[in-house]
């Protein structure tokens, strides 16, 4: 009797020991190559020289002409080089080429490569890696469509001679230049790239684990001037709690993008750098929908909100008001007037709303990307603010695909918080998508004048003209209300007190060349 | 009982090759593709055209079920839209993980619940079983993450016993392995061996008031060995049912629980893929998963037999 008992017992360890004998079984199989040696992370050097990042995103491609979003650019930023690439500033300095010239036109950019520049596999940079990397960009190996969409103007990527590459516009443009970033890789590299990076940056690459982290070391062969930090292991941690608890049990030395709800755990212990993200953050209004296409809904809507109290709630404060689609790193195009342009007045909004026949209010459907906490939070506070003048909204928060294909493609919404940035960090990219037959105007923003400030912006070759052209078109969008313009959110880098050398740059950039040890 | 096997075993491939299905239905009907998480939401209608056309997704659906059905049968998982990496290569790391995870919980679950769960139905009504009783309701009310970031921080912040983040599949180690582990393990353990508990304590007492119960005490049985020989051969078969059942839930609570302890497991890497709409990888787990929780109910349906005599047979 108390034998069956027995079996019965045993047949149920044997069912608790199979799942790790099925681990014995690929355990094996995880020691891929591609793991870091045991080495890095066990015998550190007496005086510690490297650093891990908590960064949030996942790096999902390292080939640096197909990386779309800017949680992957900012980190490839160590690895790779273009001809030129951002400075600190927000203009550019040379890189792979030491010198440029622009033609009168503005039509032909002429780059001088920079002598004695090498891979990190130490073969020097040659003519032939640029032109491949830039007909690359261009779409010699994707069926003639550009991985890059600014080389879509390019008509022509020659040699002048063997130090020297042109590169000829279909138009003339003054801010192609940002597009010239793009990495040289080796030539005929395309294939392996994104599973063995190999550029020309101040670190190189060392091992990736999908999910887990990317590890770098100091490139000794640079051309400029060299890494503080040996070794910089960026570690993907997915959930904004679990980074603060690894950053105070040392295993991270470093945390980028934290949100700013987690600020309060930091404040003791730490050195916290705190900027704006780059972006703007706005009630989207799809004006192409009633009673959104009248301009005094939209305003009367702008006069209804409070956009300090919504900075305060979802940023403690910390984030920017913007009041048009351009944020305040772009300090030549930033109009600080404007974000004071509406000032809370319920009775002029009830006005409007009155006059453009909706004194009651109406109802409002406000789409929110689920994902991001603090757009759903400040939808959150819309829905009360709006409520005050009888606008009566619904939040609706879908999944992040959902909202790219229906809200952002689809353009079937009525309203939606979101964040956009600018996909290569310029002013105008910013601008121009918003013009009335823009194919990123997502929320149908019709206005002939707005149009033809643009056009006039981006025909133009003088910098002064262009730059009060795009001035104008950020008046226009305010005046019109074309969206509700909340804010430029907060942006928390958290560091050990004994790193320094940390700096913000105007765009998505995370420079560890210049970290160090005190 | 081999029919009856062959039966089970058909069915079980039968749901499997149902999930597969499923899982492709349910990714063509949900709005988005791979393509804006690979190219970005900006991408232009040209680059979206070439970039479906290199993956395949182009080809009406039935075909690239087809196409993947056909592949998985030879071995190959298919290549991973977002990694770029075969899918078996990406995940076996992940799964060891994971798998590491679910086992550990679930000895841990065996090892925290027989013993209270009769010590508790054995001494009812006195102060252990009030103690475990009451310990029992918080736990089993608790979320695993929530047990998760408290252990976190208990553990790895206040007593440091372990160093929170530092998991990677790098560590080698296998004894380093369970030590890091064996913390989310206990996240996943604690709500289920509550529940365990005060199943198998229900159990022993109803079987506890069973007229042949009272036949074994008349025959001059002493306590223990009533409890030991008659009542816990009974009480164990709805517990062991439940415990079997509970894999699944184990598995599912470890991908919750991966996340708070940053463990790199297929959890993580589940809920990454389903966002960037990486097909091949979710098809993957799906199958994977679906696998352990129909193995498991077999494996339950097994014990069952083996334990009660009166099923034999059927």
């Amino acid at each position: 009797m108390a034998k069956r008992l027995q079996k019965a017992l045993l047949l149920l360890a044997v069912a608790a020991m199979l799942p790790v004998s099925l681990y014995g079984c690929t355990g094996d199989t995880g020691a891929s190559p591609s793991d870091p040696p045991a080495a890095n992370t066990d015998e550190l050097p007496q005086e510690k020289n490297s650093v891990t990042v908590g960064i949030a995103q996942d790096l999902d491609t390292l080939d640096p002409h197909k990386a779309a979003s800017a949680g992957v650019s900012e980190v490839l930023f160590n690895l790779y080089e273009g001809l030129v690439k951002v400075n600190a500033e927000g203009g550019v300095s040379g890189a792979v080429a030491s010198d440029y010239t622009i033609s009168e036109d503005k039509t032909v950019y002429t780059f001088t490569l920079r002598e004695g520049v090498t891979f990190h596999n130490g073969a020097p940079v040659t003519m032939d890696d640029v032109l491949y990397s830039l007909k690359r960009c261009a779409g010699s190996e994707n069926d003639g469509v550009p991985l890059i969409s600014a080389f879509s103007d390019v008509t022509d990527i020659s040699a002048v001679d063997d130090t020297h590459v042109a590169v000829t516009l279909s138009k003339p443009s003054l801010e192609f230049l940002y597009s010239m970033t793009a990495a040289i890789i080796p030539q005929g590299s395309g294939d392996t790239i994104a599973t063995n990076p190999v550029g020309t940056g101040p670190f190189a690459f060392q091992s990736y684990t999908p999910q887990e982290s990317l590890v770098a070391k100091r490139y000794d062969g640079y051309w400029g001037t060299p890494a503080y930090l040996e070794e910089v292991t960026f570690r993907i941690i997915s959930s904004a709690e679990t980074m603060v608890m690894s950053l105070k049990s040392g295993v991270l030395d470093m945390v980028i993008h934290l949100p700013n709800t987690m600020a309060a755990e930091v404040k003791e212990g730490f050195t916290v750098h705190e900027d704006t993200m780059k972006l703007v953050q706005a009630l989207y209004l799809n004006n192409a929908v009633k009673p959104l296409d009248d301009v005094r809904v939209r305003q009367a809507m702008y006069y209804a909100i409070d956009v300090n109290e919504i900075i305060e709630f979802v940023c403690n404060g910390a984030g920017v008001a913007t009041g048009t689609s351009m944020y305040p790193a772009h300090t030549k195009y930033f109009l600080p007037e404007l974000a004071t342009a509406y000032q809370k007045n319920l009775d002029k909004a009830r006005e409007l709303l009155a006059q453009a026949g909706y004194p009651d209010g109406f109802a409002l459907t406000i789409t929110v990307p689920g994902n991001y906490e603090q757009h759903v939070q400040t939808a959150q506070v819309l829905e009360q603010q709006l409520g005050q003048v009888g606008i009566q909204v619904t939040i609706q928060t879908v999944e992040w695909e959902s909202w790219v294909s229906d809200v952002y493609r689809g353009r079937e919404y009525m309203a939606t918080v979101c964040g956009i940035a600018a996909d290569d960090m310029t002013a105008r990219e910013m601008l121009v998508r918003y013009v009335s037959d823009g194919r990123k105007n997502f929320i149908n923003f019709n206005d002939p004048d707005y149009d033809k400030a643009v056009a006039q912006a981006i025909a133009s070759t003088d910098d002064q003209a262009q730059t009060e052209c795009y001035l104008e078109a950020e008046r226009i969008l305010n005046e019109q209300a074309a969206s509700l313009w909340i804010q430029d959110l907060c942006d928390l880098v958290v560091m050990r007190p004994e790193l320094e050398g940390f700096t913000f740059y105007r765009t998505y950039v995370l420079d560890m060349s210049t970290i160090r040890y005190q | 009982m081999v029919k009856t096997l062959a039966k089970r075993m058909g069915l079980l491939l039968l749901t499997l090759l149902l999930v597969t299905v499923l899982a492709f239905l349910a990714f063509s009907i949900i709005p988005g593709d791979p393509t804006s998480s690979i190219l970005g939401v900006d991408a232009t209608p040209e680059q979206v055209a070439v970039l479906r056309e290199q993956l395949g997704l182009d080809l009406p659906i039935w075909q690239r079920y087809w196409n993947w059905l056909s592949q998985a049968f030879a071995g190959d998982l298919g290549t991973s839209y977002n990694f770029r990496m075969p899918v078996g290569q990406l995940m076996a790391p992940k799964m060891s993980a994971t798998l590491l995870l679910a086992a550990l919980s679930f000895v841990l679950i065996v090892v925290i619940s027989i013993p209270l769960g009769i010590l508790s139905a054995r001494h009812a009504g006195g102060w252990l079983d009030r103690v475990v009783t009451v310990a029992d309701q918080v736990t089993m009310s608790i979320p695993n993450f929530v047990v998760g970031i408290a252990l976190t921080y208990l553990f790895g912040l206040v007593l440091r016993w372990f160093e929170p983040g530092s998991y990677t599949s790098a560590t080698r180690d296998l004894a380093e392995q369970l030590r890091y582990l064996i913390f989310p393990a206990l996240a996943v353990a604690l709500p289920r061996s509550a529940m365990t508990v005060k199943m198998l304590r229900g159990s022993i007492l109803s079987e506890m008031g069973q007229d042949y119960i009272r036949t074994a005490y008349s025959k001059g049985n002493s306590q223990s060995s009533v409890l030991w020989r008659h009542v816990l051969r009974n009480a164990m078969i709805p517990v062991v049912t439940f415990l079997a059942m509970a894999i699944a839930d184990i598995v599912a609570g470890s991908i919750v629980v991966e996340q708070v302890f940053a463990v790199p497991g297929l959890g993580q890497l589940l809920i990454s893929s389903i966002g960037n709409r990486d097909y091949p990888v979710v098809q993957a787990i799906v199958v994977l998963v679906a696998a352990v929780v129909v193995v498991c109910n077999f494996a339950a349906d097994l014990l069952y037999r083996v334990m009660d005599p009166r099923l034999k047979g059927r």
